[in-house]
């Protein structure tokens, strides 16, 4: 397969099999996904161009929770690069049958797939498959562990919109206990050099997380004048016995990012949400609507990160 | 009259104060006395550089038949036992139906005595069902054979219900069996509450569950008199409390499952199924804690927590996989490679965690050399060094997560009633 000019610089650099999280890559292996990604944006004109460098290559979407925005930009990601791709739900999968997870996995492998996306709700299950399976294996998410894709996509609209991450000051406010997003972000933007903050309510933020550099608070209003990006978590009201905050309306009056805070906030202050978002819960909707927001952007980027990933895994990869 | 000689070990008896490089006499199948010299035996067996020990007894083996014989069956489990060097299992029902009535603790004397490898002492449920409501016949099972009450993996979560079954088994003189945790605190849980599970986000099971209800249960057994023993204690809180408890005199023992020393709650960072256990796997300041109970004898036991789990189980997610490692086989070398060599406890310390002392919370006649005991002899290679191999193990199950794994020091021979039962002969 022919390598197009503007990714030969990035062909053969790339050295691992999977991408299941973000904590074990170097700063060159997020910065080379980052590079690779940008290189796709500018060169097919925002990935709208469909492609042919994958052509022959097969792309499984193994989904074990509902997902809409990462799963349809996968396979529009698989697509545009030409290869082909085959959906695979939870809930249509012999899986409700009682075969055992490795069991399905192993099943379509042997359908001759390259590269593996998976979403479930357990940590771990897409690097338990990348030790039993053949194939390439991407973390479309797993439980409250990472998102390596997504942390990926807001590092590359932070770095589009503000540069070098050295020295910027990035805060994840909302539930940290249970994102995986704020995880991967973490890694990637510690590895990058920049300043993280988590800020949210002391029962979804963990003060041992300052064991790992981070700076934690439970006071928005204190940390904000000095954030030049706001990461805003949605709230995850499914996963928990015992509420961890009182009420949503006591949340929002703590952590709601809104027009009153944005008076307060660096002029320059990017907005950003991993998405889906609660309106008026973490975000009133002017400021998500707002000159500062960048929500979109990052759903954009999460196409030319999804792209970059799959070739770098694929034909990018240097050879064994 | 047939007479075995072990000649030229280390005896270690606990229960006698017996540490040295002697003979042991078998005749009849008992112990007929240490130091002995003697001419006219029908079998010599060299023990020169091993250990000679009162057979080793496991308090906490959970048993899965009847109902889930894919894991385990009784016989399955006490041939494990007797490759671990174990010579009695007490066995805690997680059957289905539960060991909560005299024809389910008959039922598993019968077939332990058909499977004639080890010594199988039934514990019968504390409540009925094993619900955690009412109190299970605890007379009628007492008299069917059951040495001891327990609902094993569930705690006793009812504060009332504990404190009758504490009152009430002192009319039997048996103890009750409970795992302390206070599941409101852990549910859901997977791993340690700590840094690692909080860059892993898996569910966090706190120390504190643990420790809470710990002192809740010491409390109501100082309140009653009664006998308690705290299965697999893991947390420096525990410990604490339990210290505490016994130097007022309180009538409560723990023990500790031999996993907990040698891992810390980092290995989750593989996401292996196998390591999902309850209690979980701690951090270094929780296992160092346990280990200076082990060396002041608050810590009385150490068994194996052995639950098997056939492979399709632990072939999930690790939310969704079931707790809990086989044991039997690899406990003694897990206490041999990571208490002992290490310089942490000595030889007679674990054997009396192992043998002796289980035997005193049990209420049973064993875990000593004493004349005229039944003669269960562990013989241990303290130096041989092995590999964890899943084609060997004689447990139904192989979740084990020491598979590959190499460990010092083994069960060479497993000697009940006088009978070899087992011998290792590879290497």
């Amino acid at each position: 397969m022919e390598t197009p000019g503007f990714l030969e610089p990035f062909k053969g650099r790339w050295t691992k099999r999977h991408l299941l999280d973000l904590e074990s890559l170097t700063s060159d292996e997020i910065t080379l996904l980052l590079d690779v990604a940008q290189a796709f944006k500018e060169s097919t004109n925002d990935c709208r161009k469909k492609l042919s460098i994958l052509t022959g290559r097969t792309s499984v979407n193994l989904f074990f929770e509902d997902s809409t925005r990462t799963r349809t930009s996968f396979s529009l990601a698989a697509r545009r690069l030409g290869a082909d791709v085959i959906e695979f739900s939870a809930s249509s999968s012999s899986l409700s049958k009682g075969e055992t997870l490795l069991d399905t996995a192993k099943t379509i492998q042997s359908m001759c797939i390259d590269t593996l996306v998976c979403r479930h709700k357990a940590p771990g299950t897409p690097q338990m498959l990348a030790e039993n399976l053949d194939c390439a294996v991407i973390n479309a998410g797993d439980g409250p562990h990472e998102h390596p894709t997504q942390g990926l996509l807001d590092i590359l609209t932070i770095r589009q919109h503000r540069g070098d991450l050295a020295g910027k000051t990035v805060a994840m406010v909302g539930d940290i206990a249970h994102s995986r997003t704020a995880r991967s972000n973490i890694w990637g933007l510690q590895k990058l050099g920049a300043h993280v903050i988590v800020c949210g309510p002391s029962t979804l933020v963990s003060r041992r997380w300052e064991e790992y550099g981070v700076e934690v608070s439970h006071d928005l209003d204190a940390i904000l004048e000095r954030c030049d990006v706001l990461n805003l978590l949605r709230i995850q009201f499914e996963r928990q016995y015992t509420r961890p905050f009182p009420s949503v309306r006591e949340y929002a009056l703590l952590y709601a990012m809104d027009r009153k805070r944005m008076e307060k906030a660096k002029p320059d202050i990017l907005i950003m949400a991993p998405g889906p978002i609660n309106r008026g819960v973490e975000i009133t909707p002017e400021v998500a609507d707002g000159e500062h927001s960048v929500i979109l952007h990052q759903v954009n980027n999460g196409l030319a990160v999804r792209m970059a990933a799959m070739w770098l895994l694929n034909e990018g990869r240097a050879p064994e | 009259m047939l007479r075995t000689l072990i000649q030229n070990g280390r005896v270690i008896d606990p229960s006698q104060n017996v540490d040295r490089v002697t003979n042991l006499l078998i005749e009849e199948g008992r112990i007929a006395g240490i130091d002995v010299v003697t001419d006219g035996v029908d079998k010599v067996i060299d023990a020169s550089g091993k250990l000679v020990v009162p057979g080793l007894i496991d308090l906490h083996v959970q048993i899965r038949e009847p109902g889930f014989e894919e894991d385990e069956t009784i016989e399955s489990a006490a041939c494990a036992a007797l490759a671990g060097g174990f010579t009695s299992i007490a066995a805690i029902s997680e059957t289905n139906p539960p060991v909560d009535s005299a024809a389910a603790v008959t039922y598993l004397g019968r077939q332990a005595s058909e499977a004639d490898h080890c010594n199988v002492f039934p514990v019968a449920c504390v409540s009925s069902g094993r619900q955690g409501e009412e109190m299970a016949e605890i007379g009628i099972l007492n008299n069917a054979g059951a040495i001891a009450f327990s609902d094993g993996q569930r705690p006793v979560s009812n504060p009332e219900l504990l404190r009758r079954a504490l009152e009430y088994t002192l009319m039997f003189g048996r103890p009750v069996l409970n795992r302390p945790e206070m599941v409101e605190l852990s549910r859901d849980g997977v791993m340690h509450d700590g840094t690692v599970s909080t860059v892993l986000g898996l569910a966090p099971m706190p120390a504190e569950a643990e420790d809470v209800m710990a002192a809740r249960d010491i409390r109501i057994c100082e309140a009653t008199g009664g006998r308690l023993h705290l299965l697999a204690i893991s947390c420096s809180g525990t410990v604490e409390i339990l210290r505490r408890a016994k130097e007022r005199g309180v009538g409560v023992s723990a023990s500790i499952c031999a996993y907990q020393f040698a891992l810390t709650d980092e290995a989750m960072r593989g996401f292996d199924t196998n390591l999902k256990l309850n209690p979980p796997l701690r951090s270094r300041d929780h296992i160092d804690a346990c280990i200076e109970a082990l060396k002041d004898g608050t810590i009385d036991v150490i068994a194996s927590g052995h639950a098997p789990r056939s492979s399709e189980k632990k072939m999930c997610a690790i939310t969704e996989a079931p707790f809990g490692m086989v044991g039997l086989e690899t406990a003694l070398g897990l206490v041999s490679t990571h208490l002992v060599r290490p310089g942490h406890v000595d030889w007679p310390t674990v054997i009396g965690a192992m043998s002796t002392n289980a035997a005193k919370v049990l209420g049973i006649e064993k875990g000593t050399l004493q004349l005229g005991v039944d003669a269960d002899v562990t013989i241990i290679d303290p130096e041989r060094t092995w590999t964890v191999d899943k084609a060997d193990f004689r447990s139904l199950s192989n979740n084990s997560p020491f598979v590959g794994t190499k460990l010092t020091g083994r069960a060479v021979e497993t000697i009940v009633g006088g009978i070899t039962k087992f011998r290792y002969d590879q290497g």
